[in-house]
């Protein structure tokens, strides 16, 4: 197969044109789509605005700071969301075994469901995630240093790999389990509403499961620490706001043999 | 190496399946769907697989194509590991599933053809040179304008079978192909596998519940019950073995009045008052039981009546399962 790796490229981009097209086809309710699409994400933004109309601090961080947190998760969640958000439709590609058509095509599984899915109207959430961060960060007064500068662009891009991954593994589950969604949900939304606040916030198991047992702490809070220049109060050295890049590989190399297992798994369906 | 397409030493599958067996409790039961199969196919070869719902021809096909992972056992197809290598098989096997609908939904079906150009990395001009042949025999041109959704079953049936083959596969593996046809589109996509078949470069394996489509098509015939391979061979050996015979049948102008007895050819039954008589041809030929007949006078018309696949198998399907035979067989899947 010597025409291979840029064969398959092109048979990507050419599933990607097609799913642009379908979801293009009517213009006027794409862009009414696309708008509408921000809503909710604008809400989870307003929501901590809110929460600082009736305090100073929140969890020891000020509303500036605060809004760096925000602006990390709402930006990391958002790309990836956009970008793998739509594994979650696996159970019912499972359960109609509908994913034996994907499997019998000469091309991973993975990167087809994605590009065959992917919900171009939620571009509106990642543009949106990535402007909140800009101002949050502009308004935050970084003292900036070239390692800080880094830090910046590759923080969000581990938070978008590390979203994707817990996206991933989680509808993996249902290779096993076709009724997973609900415990699917309960680990990525939570999640994402785990990274919206500074895990000062929150405490006991519930904090440690979420924050260090699954990792949610290195998406926002430990990269916006590190960006801000402060002690982390719960007392981690500062040098753990750089290890978000490590965590978000060790999440994606995870949730790719957990894929991989599941494939393997996969029982299709009666006929 | 041989010229074998198709290799599968122990095939076997197995599933878990949690049963409910109390208020709270569930109880893990193994269901074998897949025990042992071992199959050769040659390259041409038209393969009919059959078997009651449940026998497993769908597993079997699956761990074919990559699909499911085989519990235990060998197999190779067109030399490779089907799970293992599941992205280079693909390109060398064209798949039907009767009821997986391998095009997009929402677009045309020319724009389907068009993707799957890219999908298997076809050059420009075999994949044109494809599809006008498709478009020729399976008239295709009325409706490749039209969004998949909109097809009546027959039509996207036709698409599917064009979809397959537009990277000419090696071997076309087609799951029911014909399920829930109409007779024309039935007997459109049977001609076009006919034609297919006797090109005589591409191996055709399918599964069906229409024994119509292996009578038509397959000169071997490998039958399926509980996951086992109970006959493999050709249908003139089947019924050789399930002892199924053809008839001759004699109108007489008056009964006899002792039902004859002729060497290799016992009486079947009698109808009309003695005015018929049907014979099983087993060692007899037609021109001896003829013959015999006009001896003892009175013979008016003779028929010969060929034997029945769907009566063999059904048959088959009896001696071969007493347990839960019934719920296996009805329709659906």
């Amino acid at each position: 197969m010597a025409d291979a790796s840029g064969g398959v490229l092109a048979a990507y981009r050419a599933l990607l044109g097609a799913q642009a097209r379908a979801q293009t086809a009517y213009r006027t309710s794409f862009v009414i789509d696309v708008l509408g699409n921000v809503g909710s994400t604008v809400f989870d933004v307003l929501t901590v605005l809110v929460i600082f109309g009736v305090t100073r601090e929140l969890g020891g961080f000020t509303l500036r700071e605060t809004m760096v947190v925000v602006g990390l998760s709402t930006c990391a969640f958002a790309v990836a969301d956009l970008l793998v958000g739509n594994i979650e439709r696996l159970p019912r590609y499972v359960r109609t075994g509908l994913f034996d058509a994907v499997l019998v095509r000469p091309l991973g599984a993975l990167p087809q469901l994605l590009l065959m899915d992917l919900p171009l109207r939620k571009v509106s959430r990642a543009v949106f995630g990535l402007a909140v961060l800009v101002v949050a960060v502009g308004a935050a007064g970084v003292e900036w240093t070239p390692a800080r500068a880094v830090l910046v662009v590759l923080a969000p891009l581990a938070g978008v790999v590390f979203f994707g991954s817990v996206f991933v593994a989680t509808a993996t589950v249902s290779f096993w389990w076709v009724d997973s969604g609900e415990l699917a949900n309960s680990v990525t939304y939570g999640g994402r509403d785990f990274t919206s606040y500074p895990i000062t916030v929150f405490e006991g198991w519930f904090r440690a499961v979420f924050a260090y047992g699954l990792g949610f702490a290195f998406v926002s809070y430990h990269p916006a620490l590190a960006l801000l220049g402060r002690a982390d109060p719960l007392g981690l050295p500062a040098w753990v706001g750089w290890t978000a890049p490590g965590v978000a590989l060790v999440a994606a190399v995870g949730a790719a043999a957990a894929w991989r297992t599941g494939v393997r798994h996969y029982r299709s369906t009666g006929s | 190496m041989s010229d074998d397409v198709i290799v599968a030493d122990g095939l076997r599958k197995e599933f878990t399946v949690r049963v409910r067996t109390g208020r709270l409790r569930r109880e893990k039961r193994r269901v074998t769907a897949v025990d042992g199969v071992d199959l050769r196919v040659a390259r041409g070869e038209m393969l009919g697989y059959i078997g009651p719902n449940g026998a497993g021809k769908s597993t079997t096909l699956k761990m074919f194509t990559g699909v499911l992972t085989p519990s235990a056992g060998e197999v190779r197809v067109c030399g490779l590991r089907p799970v293992a290598q599941r992205t280079r098989l693909a390109l060398r096997v064209g798949v039907v599933f009767g009821q997986r609908s391998q095009l997009w939904w929402d677009l045309p079906l020319g724009d389907s053809f068009a993707l799957l150009r890219h999908v298997y990395r076809v050059p420009a001009a075999a994949h044109a040179a494809r599809l006008r042949r498709c478009r020729g025999l399976l008239d295709l041109d009325a409706f490749l304008g039209t969004p998949v959704r909109q097809l009546s079953l027959g039509q996207r049936m036709r698409g599917e079978l064009t979809a397959a083959l537009l990277h000419g596969p090696e071997v076309l593996f087609l799951d029911e192909p014909t399920i829930g046809l109409d007779v024309v589109s039935k007997q459109a996509v049977r001609g076009f596998l006919g034609e297919l078949g006797r090109a005589g470069d591409t191996t055709l394996v399918l599964t069906t519940h229409d024994l119509a489509d292996i009578e038509r098509l397959c000169g071997r015939l490998v039958v399926v019950d509980h996951g086992r391979v109970v006959h493999d061979g050709s249908i003139a050996a089947l019924h050789e073995r399930y002892g199924s015979r053809r008839l001759l049948v004699a109108d007489l102008d008056a009964p006899l009045p002792e039902p004859p007895v002729l060497p290799g050819a016992p009486l079947h039954r009698q109808e009309a008052d003695g005015h018929r008589l049907v014979f099983a041809l087993e060692s007899a030929g037609v021109a001896e039981v003829v013959a015999a007949l006009a001896g003892l006078g009175a013979l008016r018309d003779v028929s010969i009546v060929e034997p029945d696949v769907e009566d063999v198998v059904a048959r088959l399907y009896r001696s071969g399962s007493g347990r839960d035979g019934d719920s296996r067989r009805d329709h659906g899947d």
